[in-house]
């Protein structure tokens, strides 16, 4: 990929998140340093990492969606889902980890496939579609757990803990999604339908494009990538959970990290990079209002504010720009 | 009424399956106390269709009933002098959220989905900030009454519902509503009829974070402070709305549909209860439900009339 | 090349085309021309397989085809330019133009493959102004007409369809639109050209095929006929059509525009009078709906003057007395899923007017049979619903009512209904403006008619004035 075309991506939104996280660490290094700390020790660099990385996977998964002019609102009880899936067959064994993760991926790709059939066959609103998926999961998991179950074995929680020098295998793992991801959207046809049906599904029709099945594709991805976080999720708490993935607010959540990276709730515009730019703003603020000991429920507040006057901003670009 | 038709036989339906199980249903106490449980979510019904019946989203519900509950018993605390002012606070509380969801909405051009998703998260965010955590204090036996006590054998509840019901109908039959709906269906003739469209969405968001107000009320009373008292009711709320067969983006659909839809959604609780079905499968119920509904509906009908560009040309 | 022979084709009962034969040859520019309605549309959408012909067949290099989707027609090399373009704004050109059909080696787009590919095309229509890389947003609208072609050259399509071509251009546009035209000749591709400009048409054309009430009048090399004669070929008729006798005389002046423009029009002298038809004419891009959208306040006007006052918002321009039907009803006049009741209620519900009442009078008044007032919008033809869109400004009894293409899409009994109730309006004591693209309509309603080009009034005639006449002052190149 030439330098032209990188300078190509990097344009406007994304290249505001970007410009917002730099001037946010500024100011965040000057803002602890005046408390007489130091921002961005090594500890708080692999804090933020690890915050990031369940939230940064399933927001790729979650762009890709947004980007196909869709949206999943049942990744937070898939993610659930997953971990106590993971942690049950695991049950503390280390030869049980590749069926388990195979059985984790299964059962997300279905779940994707289900939110894509519904929205595309029954033709019911990706809203409406998503959500009903996320209560008949949420039923299942009530009815099944009232609190943690399973056991991943010490070996499988290496994933969620240990590091590689000053980076931990989560963010790794994250820094492997989100370039798949990327990798899928510039350099496959299936990435380009993406765009192309998110973009102007009519235009995509009349160009020959099976926008139906792009949605369903689009949307197995994203339950995969949900699948992946609930094993992160797992191999941290050394369990399943069935509340892992709602604690984390993990479908509002990604889908605000998603928008605040620039790319358009209405489908066809944007892209991982910014997605990735989103979710570290948000670990940034996060690791910014902990060290200035702020309390966390301003961390909510600033947070709602941001991803508002973000869009705001995204929008008013679009208004001063000739058609 | 002839919109709302096919959602109140599925309600007739299932209220009759309920008093076949359980008779007391049909006496008056026991009818009463289930309109009394299902008024918080009727009300809350009402305000988020008319949101959605122009066009947009309102997910800050849920926390606006939380965080005015929250605030209602640190403000009370008891004090039962205190009652009625801060009971206006509150409705200029839930006005106020409304205001600024419209506002950022419709000027600033921010899809709705992601304003009041911010909303959601400050709410909570400055509520417990405010309250230190955990909700503290308690509320005034005057402010209870509302969602316990009663004129007689009615519950005020059952009396505020009927009240925002027929409010809610009167407004979507007078100009307001009907104004509402063709911004809903139709923004730019709408806007070229000269109405206010704006306005028209600011107030379909003001009249929700009213009827949040009230639904914080009623549970406030009924099921006491908590920091989960509004947990996913705007989930709720919209899952109400659609079932009652109101489309999601807007120009389509009654309230009294809308309003019989959360009473379909209560009363499918109810017997799911009486069946002995887990109160958590009641989950995976309403999400094949809702699922249903909605296809049913997208099957019969053809998709969202969008015209194209093209067409005008088309006759050329 | 292309052999059409004996098309027809029937909307619900309408007969808008009958027996067209059409020829296109390698490397020949085709001018297709008529007036609105006369069939060109319908025409260009059978050859590009948006619709199927209910009668005649189709041959391209002499075998027999029948397309059922507009992309069975692209793949035997047919290509259309809308003149909506379809294009992702947010993709690049090269993006754009391989949309849907991605060169891929190894599994993976080949994009290098894809820039060249595009930038070759550019290349060779002689267009550096922008490269593959480019994001479309960015580019002109003249700009992108040059992706959509390059889009069709990349398809190897033999045959180009351009509707409209030059409608969205500035003047210098034009040129390149040309030049890019001579390319394609030159590569051996045909082009069908559909198009009112008749100066355009002698300046490309090898052959134009007149085209009139969904008949073809004619096919001629251009070097064998003149710019009158094409003129009297498209228009040529009787005026056999009923319209309502005109008033006797116009009354008080209702408005009047004083140098007035925006950045659409300019230099707008115009007097609206009590009892009067005006009649608006002007090509496509003329700027006819931007006038009347500026009365209305819709899109103000930003300089000038306008009496009584210039409104500077819809409220405003409805506060005078002054209501607009919209050139299109279904994306600006109605609200579809509504009743007919609430459509025709609208307006005085917007303003908060009375006279709710009268409805069903009303109903009655603008003939709208049967009145049934609480059917959804949607559900009526478009001459009933036109007649909602009337009485939804009759509720508020404007002093001034601008008519946007009125007829457009009406079968004829609902349109010879609303120019009878368009002139009762008048005699009423309204002033009317209306704006067609119809020259009969024109000539038989207005007692005067005003021609737009430019954004500026080229010239005005008195009633009665001859098709001809019009669409002099309307193309004035054609004389020059």
């Amino acid at each position: 990929m030439s330098g032209v075309s990188v300078a190509a991506r990097l344009r406007e939104p994304t290249q505001v998140v970007f410009l917002a996280l730099l001037g946010l660490i500024a100011l965040g290094w000057v803002l602890v340093a005046l408390d007489g700390g130091q921002f961005l020790t090594m500890e708080s660099v692999v804090g933020i990492q690890q915050r990031s990385a369940a939230l940064g996977i399933v927001a790729v998964g979650q762009t890709l969606a947004i980007l196909a002019g869709s949206l999943d609102l049942s990744v937070a009880y898939l993610i659930s889902l997953a971990s106590l899936v993971a942690a049950e067959i695991m049950a503390g064994r280390d030869g049980n980890i590749v069926p388990a993760v195979a059985a984790v991926l299964a059962v997300s790709a279905l779940v994707g496939l289900v939110n894509g059939l519904v929205i595309t066959r029954l033709r019911v609103h990706a809203f409406i579609a998503t959500l009903g998926v996320a209560l008949i999961i949420r039923g299942v998991l009530d009815h099944l757990y009232d609190g943690p179950a399973g056991k991943v074995p010490e070996s499988f929680q290496l994933l969620g803990y240990s590091r590689i020098g000053p980076v931990p295998v989560s963010a790794l793992l994250w820094a492997g999604v989100a370039v798949a991801a990327w990798f899928l959207l510039s350099r496959t046809r299936l990435g380009y339908r993406i765009y192309a049906v998110g973009g102007n599904e009519e235009v995509a029709r009349l160009s020959g494009i099976r926008t139906g099945r792009v949605v369903v594709l689009t949307h197995v991805l994203c339950s995969l990538c949900a699948g992946v976080a609930g094993l992160l999720l797992a191999s941290r708490l050394g369990a399943g959970a069935p509340t892992v993935g709602t604690d984390g607010g993990y479908d509002l959540e990604s889908i605000a990290a998603v928008v605040l990276g620039g790319t358009a709730l209405a489908g066809g515009k944007g892209g991982v990079a910014g997605t990735v730019g989103g979710v570290l703003l948000l670990a940034v603020l996060d690791t910014l209002f902990n060290q200035l000991e702020v309390n966390s429920f301003v961390k909510d507040v600033v947070r709602g504010v941001v991803i508002v006057v973000a869009v705001a901003v995204y929008a008013r670009r679009l208004k001063g720009r000739p058609a | 009424m002839k919109r709302a038709l096919p959602i109140l036989a599925v309600l007739v339906v299932l209220l009759a399956a309920i008093a076949f199980v359980n008779p007391f249903f049909l006496e008056p106490a026991g009818f009463l106390a289930f309109v009394k449980r299902a008024a918080p979510l009727v009300i809350l019904a009402a305000g988020q269709y008319f949101v959605i019946v122009s066009g947009e989203f309102d997910l800050s519900v849920g926390s606006l009933v939380t965080a005015e509950v929250v605030i209602a018993a640190r403000l009370i605390d008891g004090d039962e002098s205190a009652t009625w002012p801060v009971l206006a606070l509150l409705i200029v509380i839930g006005l106020l959220v409304g205001l600024v969801n419209g506002v950022i909405t419709t000027k600033l051009r921010v899809p709705s989905f992601i304003v009041t998703l911010g909303m959601l998260l400050v709410l909570s965010g400055a509520v417990f900030l405010w309250s230190g955590g955990a909700p503290r204090g308690a509320l005034s036996e005057g402010f209870r009454a509302f969602g316990r006590g009663g004129l007689g054998p009615v519950p005020w509840s059952v009396l505020i519902l009927l009240a925002a019901g027929a409010a809610a109908i009167w407004l979507m039959r007078a100009d307001f509503g009907k104004t509402l709906m063709a911004t809903g269906d139709n923004e730019r003739a709408a806007a070229l009829s000269g109405v206010r469209v704006h306005r028209a969405k600011i107030y379909a968001f003001m009249l929700s974070g009213l009827a949040a107000t009230v639904t914080a009320i009623l549970l406030g009373g009924f099921a006491g402070v908590s920091a989960q008292v509004g947990q996913g009711l705007e989930f709720s709320a919209i899952t109400a709305v659609v079932l009652g067969g109101v489309a999601l983006g807007g120009g389509r659909g009654s309230v009294l549909a809308a309003m019989a839809g959360a009473c379909t959604l209560e009363a499918l609780f109810t017997l799911l209860n009486l069946y002995g079905i887990s109160g958590a499968l009641e989950f995976t119920v309403q999400g094949v439900i809702i699922i249903a509904a909605v296809a049913a509906g997208a099957v019969r009908l053809p998709r969202k009339f969008t015209p194209r560009k093209g067409d005008a040309h088309a006759a050329s | 090349m292309l052999s059409m022979r004996g098309i027809g084709k029937s909307f619900l009962g309408v007969r808008v085309l009958s027996g067209i034969d059409l020829d296109v040859a390698a490397g020949e520019v085709h001018a297709v021309v008529g007036e609105n309605g006369a069939g060109k549309s319908t025409l260009m959408k059978i050859i590009c397989g948006v619709h199927a012909p209910d009668e005649g067949t189709i041959e391209l290099d002499g075998r027999p085809v029948s397309f059922g989707h507009p992309l069975e027609a692209q793949r035997s090399g047919i290509a259309i330019i809308y003149q909506e373009f379809n294009l992702l704004p947010e993709r690049t050109v090269a993006e754009n133009v391989f949309l849907g059909r991605e060169p891929v080696r190894r599994g993976l787009v080949d994009r290098a493959a894809m820039e060249q590919a595009t930038a070759r095309l550019l290349d060779e229509l002689g267009e550096g102004s922008f490269g593959p890389r480019d994001a479309v947003k960015r580019l002109s609208v003249a700009q992108q007409q040059v992706v959509e072609i390059v889009k069709a050259l990349s398809v190897n399509a033999r045959l180009v369809v351009m509707d409209e071509p030059s409608a969205a251009l500035a003047e210098h546009e034009v040129e390149l639109l040309y030049r890019l035209i001579g390319r394609l000749r030159e590569r051996g591709v045909a082009v069908l050209y559909i198009s009112h400009r008749l100066r355009e048409v002698f300046d490309l054309a090898d052959r134009v095929t007149v085209l009139k009430d969904g008949s073809r009048v004619t096919t001629r090399p251009i070097a064998e006929v003149t710019s009158d004669e094409l003129i009297r070929l498209m228009v040529g008729r009787d005026l056999g059509t009923y319209f309502p006798p005109r008033s006797p005389g116009a009354g008080e002046t209702r408005l009047s525009l004083r140098g007035a423009g925006n950045h659409k029009l300019r230099d707008i002298d115009l007097e609206l009078r009590a009892g009067e038809i005006v009649g608006i004419a002007g090509l496509q891009g003329s700027g006819r709906s931007e006038l009347a959208k500026a009365i209305f306040g819709a899109e103000p006007f930003t300089e000038g003057e306008m009496t009584p006052s210039r409104p500077r918002s819809v409220r405003e321009g409805v506060a005078l007395g002054i209501g607009l039907v919209t050139e299109d009803r279904k994306a600006e006049g109605l609200a579809l899923r509504q009743s007919v009741r609430d459509n025709a209620l609208l307006v005085a519900r917007a303003v908060g007017a009375r006279g709710r009442d009268g409805v069903r009078d009303l109903l009655e008044r603008v003939r709208l049979a049967p009145p049934r007032q609480d059917q959804e919008v949607r559900y009526l033809s478009g001459g009933n619903q036109q007649k909602v869109v009337l009485a939804k400004w009759m509720t508020m009894a404007p002093r001034v009512l601008l008519f946007d293409e009125p007829t457009r899409g009406v079968d004829v009994g609902a349109k010879a209904a609303i120019h009878d109730l368009m002139r009762e309006l008048a005699n009423d004591g309204m002033a009317i403006m209306m704006i067609s693209s119809e020259l009969p309509e024109l000539i038989g309603m207005s007692d005067r008619v005003v021609v737009l080009r430019d954004g500026r009034i080229a010239g005005t005639l008195p009633a009665g004035p001859s098709e001809e006449a019009i669409m002099r002052l309307a193309a004035a190149e054609v004389v020059s």
